[in-house]
């Protein structure tokens, strides 16, 4: 096998399972180093489907490049080398190299010719972001990657399920274009969506994720959602179903970060938020629109990678994550709250940074398509990031009250990772073409005119004003949010712990009838054949010698009489 | 003696911040008399539109997440009992 055929995915993860038996500089060295040789590799493969193997009667291709899967496996692999030079003084010895399994199912899928090869790289990944929670062990953290697991085991059985029926019904495993027409494809798509955080399963994400060490987190924001965004640009382009799907997100997103109080869980339902402009634009299915989706995946990966970096510095240094108990840290911690502004303005597209080039791609393809109601849903969205992540996690975790706390900002490496990312966010944002020139089509999109610039900067403006404005109704208080995991957080147990609890009352309740029923019965039969009774008296047997007796003497007397 | 305050959070400067992002804002209204937006829709190229629009429905989801929160919040230890 020459090095163009090797899956560059099996590659990281062969690395991440070396690294686990690491120690020392060699560990930092190998946790630097892997995931930029594999990023090379991915690039020096031309396109093309590489690899070959039979499997079960079907020809299957677990490499397949081209420029979206490419696009995805190269900030994947950005995305790992990032979040290990950031975790490189964790002292957690399972995190990373579980982190880089994860990445490199991530980068498997990506790159997977066949829906085999990507249920493959799908598990893979769901059980090695299991092991990044675990590795946390603390009694949240366990309880949550329980729950965790058990929505994307779940969800990998609905796609297995769908991935048969629809190997069955069309005689191939090829993972192409599909259309939502079949319980097949239907099943694929849900098993999709279960991943990227759609309704109803959103709640998995901002219960799981936040739980993780100050660096887990990071690594945790990155893969799971935005390889769903991935295989659904490339298995449901167009489907009109994603359109509806995506802008519930982008509001469930931004209304939920709005009650939150906990900074890592804002930034949880942010991403909820920000993947809902990626499956809306895949919905809306032109090449204006999936390059919009895939532009946003690559920057949201960045930014968001950026602002948990922040937070988890903030952890770092004072084991604190609720807003309640944050605020002022901007007077000792000056470069993660800057690095943490650059992130909060990338991701609410403020001209100059990243998100500006790639979301505005997804809202000008709404414009074009003459979806009216998607466009001016979208925009109200826009300003609503800069409400609940923009300015809200910045504002309540660096400057509101002051709490006093004076924590320094984080070491060398934590600072390096924040630095060198929040560069990207920028670079992206003033230099466009070269992310553009990775995307799947071609790109025929000036972001920046003075009119989009003008408009973008009056909407982020009024919808800062409206913050600082309504600050009183965003008091932070102690509480989180109900959400759809209280089915099965708290109606589930209850339920059950009431049908036990009625189950053991009717036993009890039984038991006591029959118990009483068969002593009632030997009473009875204590009071005929007990020592007393009528049976067991020897008087009558004594009795009945003397009756017998006198009918002999009377029978005598008859007879002779 | 408690130290000076960092500048950023005297009075004075919060004014003068509150003062300046105003002055900012009515800028970047007025500097919407000079563009030539393409507006598909209509109603989104007109003056002062994207103004309007952001704090009408930041206030919006603002009022609505504190309605929802009356429904659905609860204390954050909720799970733990």
């Amino acid at each position: 096998m020459s090095i163009d055929a090797l899956p560059p995915g099996l590659l990281l993860i062969t690395a991440a399972l070396v690294l686990a038996v690491l120690k020392g500089a060699a560990r930092k060295v190998l946790v630097l180093a892997a995931p930029l040789a594999v990023l090379a590799v991915v690039w020096s493969q031309p396109e093309g489907a590489l690899l070959h193997v039979s499997f079960i009667g079907h020809t299957l291709v677990p490499v397949k490049v081209d420029a979206l899967g490419r696009l995805f496996a190269t900030i994947f692999l950005l995305m790992a080398a990032g979040g290990g030079l950031f975790a490189l003084n964790q002292d957690r010895p399972a995190e990373v190299p579980a982190a880089f399994v994860y990445a490199g199912g991530a980068v498997g899928v990506a790159l997977a010719g066949d829906l085999i090869s990507l249920f493959v790289f799908w598990e893979i990944m769901a059980i090695a972001s299991t092991l990044v929670l675990w590795s946390r062990d603390d009694d949240a953290s366990r309880a949550a990657a329980s729950r965790y697991v058990q929505v994307h085991l779940l969800g990998g059985v609905v796609l297995l399920a769908g991935i048969a029926a629809h190997v069955n019904a069309t005689g191939s495993v090829a993972f192409t274009a599909m259309k939502p027409d079949s319980f097949g494809t239907w099943a694929i798509l849900i098993g999709f969506l279960i991943n990227a955080g759609a309704p109803p399963f959103s709640a998995w994400l901002p219960d799981a994720y936040p739980t993780a060490t100050y660096s887990g987190t990071v690594f945790l924001s990155a893969f799971t959602t935005k390889t769903a965004v991935y295989v659904l640009i490339r298995g449901f382009p167009g489907a009109e179903i994603l359109i509806p799907v995506g802008l519930w997100m982008v509001f469930y997103g931004i209304v939920y970060a709005l009650l939150e109080n906990d900074m890592r869980r804002i930034l949880a339902y942010s991403i909820i938020n920000q993947v809902g402009f990626m499956v809306t634009g895949i919905g809306i299915g032109s090449e204006m629109a999936l390059n919009g989706a895939a532009a946003h995946a690559f920057t949201h990966i960045i930014y968001k990678a950026l602002l948990l970096m922040a937070a988890g510095s903030v952890l770092y240094r004072t084991g604190k994550t609720k807003c309640t108990d944050l605020g002022g840290l901007f007077q000792s911690m000056p470069l993660t709250t800057l690095c943490g502004i650059v992130g909060a303005l990338a991701i609410s597209s403020f001209p100059w940074t990243s998100g500006f080039v790639s979301k505005s791609m997804v809202s000008q393809a709404a414009a074009d398509s003459h979806l009216a109601w998607v466009w001016f849903g979208l925009t109200a969205a826009s300003a609503g990031v800069f409400l609940h992540a923009g300015i809200k996690f910045p504002w309540f975790v660096f400057f509101q009250k002051d709490s006093g706390l004076r924590p320094a900002d984080p070491p060398w490496n934590m600072k390096l990772a924040m630095v060198i990312f929040a560069a990207l966010c920028i670079g992206i944002g003033l230099f466009p073409g070269a992310l553009y020139a990775l995307l799947p089509h071609a790109v025929d999109y000036q972001p920046y005119t003075a009119a989009h610039v003008i408009e973008m900067l009056q909407l982020l403006g009024f919808s800062g004003l409206a913050f600082f404005v309504l600050l009183p109704l965003m008091k932070r208080t102690l509480t989180i949010t109900l959400d759809t995991d209280w089915l099965y957080r708290r109606l589930g147990p209850d339920l059950v712990g009431a049908i036990g609890k009625a189950v053991v009352n009717a036993d009890r309740a039984l038991r006591g009838r029959v118990m009483t029923a068969l002593a009632r019965l030997l009473e009875g039969v204590k009071a005929t054949h007990g020592r007393h009774g009528l049976f067991a008296r020897d008087l009558s047997s004594g009795a009945m010698a003397w009756t017998t007796v006198a009918v002999l003497g009377l029978f005598l007397a008859a007879f002779y009489s | 003696m408690s130290p000076e305050p960092h500048w950023l959070v005297r009075p004075k400067s919060i004014r003068l911040l509150w003062v300046g992002g105003i002055a900012l804002l009515a800028v970047l209204v007025a500097m919407g008399a000079f563009i030539h937006p393409h507006a598909i829709f209509g109603i989104e190229g007109t003056f002062g539109f994207n103004a309007w629009y952001g704090f009408a429905t930041c206030a919006a989801m603002v009022v609505g997440a504190k309605v929802l929160g009356w429904v659905l919040k609860r204390k954050d230890d909720y799970y733990e009992h």
